[in-house]
């Protein structure tokens, strides 16, 4: 992967909203803002309830993914474009799922819908029919996901990226700042993680930074590029946006996403935390 | 809210059924000329200037942060390259309130 084949610009998009190889795909958690306005020709899917399962805490298994795409008219062959709100978080989560289903040409809107916006280009009200389509996803690919036991065993071998907030990985808020802080999981971060909040990655338009700043920024925090990774958040998807940076911008090639993240994590029983600004060790 | 969502709603989570004792609010409203701007993105950001959250705002222009105890910057981003920036005092049990004037 590289920048090019991982992103294209709000100006790529404008140009190709009629290519009919082509399938603009907002996602969000409240899709209220796509029922409101968004880019032309795009389809929706909400996070929670087309890619989560409704009773496991997991995401849709490889034929709720097929049917998924399917019904909404997405074929193996077409270039899939995601773009989202909250600076493509759940955009970025999807990309991942994409990735790990095997689709062959998935790419993100650089900026997302934050970018368009302030760059006051056209939304539309006007949902498009697409004909539905059979789509065959490949078996998930597990080297792009890491489980609660592969996290804890990542504790002071491998790179341990936190990309929450800064008062979240010290423990001293629990969820962003924009949501009511809840008190289920205890607060801190796993031992040796480093904190580089997924911020960090993006200018403020939402924009990713050059490949330059971002490589200056991880290796400056202390992430060791020849050893493998594993990037957290709270819930998975701020952790997407990163690992999409790391993976998929950076090429580097052995980095997870943990999507259990801190609400598994800081639930697990007897599992070691670190609670402040620094690290932590590994015992 | 529970672990299933971590998405920023227009303007911020409702502060419906949320025990405002055991919170830091800040909120506020953007204006530009005594009208409240919608489409505006606000940001908080923490003592160090790391951002801590993002929210768009709605038709009435208003945001709302849980933060925790401490200082905090809320900064907001219109298009045109609009900004306004304040900083701002939060305290658990109370409601912090700021306006942001877009010039």
């Amino acid at each position: 992967m590289s920048r090019d084949a991982a992103l294209v610009s709000a100006d790529w998009v404008e140009q190709h909203l009629d290519d009919p190889s082509v399938v603009l795909i907002e996602v969000d958690e409240d899709t209220t803002a796509y029922d409101k306005g968004h880019i032309r020709n795009a389809i929706k899917l909400d996070w929670k309830k087309d890619l989560q399962d409704p009773v496991r805490r997991d995401f849709v298994d490889k034929q709720q993914f097929e049917q998924l795409l399917s019904s909404r008219g997405v074929s193996n062959d077409h270039t899939v474009v995601l773009y989202g709100g909250n600076n493509n978080w759940f955009a970025a989560y999807a990309y991942w799922y994409f990735k790990l289903y095997g689709h062959r040409d998935v790419r993100l809107l650089d900026g997302g819908r934050k970018k368009w916006e302030l760059d006051s280009r056209e939304l539309v009200e006007a949902v498009p029919e697409r004909e539905p389509t059979n789509y065959v996803a490949s078996d998930p690919d597990l080297s792009i996901r890491a489980f609660r036991d592969e996290a804890v065993a990542a504790i002071g071998t491998k790179n341990l990226v936190d990309v929450r907030s800064p008062d979240e990985y010290a423990g001293r808020l629990l969820a962003p700042a924009h949501l009511p802080q809840e008190s289920a999981q205890r607060a801190g971060h796993i031992p040796t993680a480093v904190n580089v909040p997924w911020s960090k990655a993006a200018n403020e338009d939402g924009t990713f930074k050059s490949d330059e700043e971002l490589r200056k920024i991880y290796t400056e925090a202390g992430v060791d590029f020849s050893k493998d990774t594993v990037a957290y958040c709270r819930i998975g998807e701020r952790s997407s946006h990163t690992w999409f940076v790391l993976h998929e911008l950076l090429d580097q090639p052995n980095v997870k996403n943990y999507d259990g993240s801190w609400t598994e994590y800081g639930s697990l029983v007897g599992v070691p935390i670190s609670v402040g600004d620094e690290p932590g060790s590994a015992q | 809210m529970s672990a299933d969502g971590c998405g920023a709603p227009v303007g911020g989570a409702d502060l419906a059924g949320v025990d405002l004792a055991s919170q830091a609010v800040i909120t506020g409203v953007v204006r530009k000329d005594d009208k409240p701007v919608s489409g505006a993105y606000v940001r908080l950001l923490d003592r160090s200037g790391e951002f801590a959250a993002e929210v768009p705002t709605g038709d009435d222009g208003v945001f709302r942060f849980f933060a925790s105890t401490g200082t905090w910057t809320v900064r907001a981003l219109a298009p045109g390259n609009v900004t306004a920036e304040r900083a701002v005092q939060a305290d658990v049990g109370s409601v912090a309130e700021v306006e942001l004037v877009l010039a």
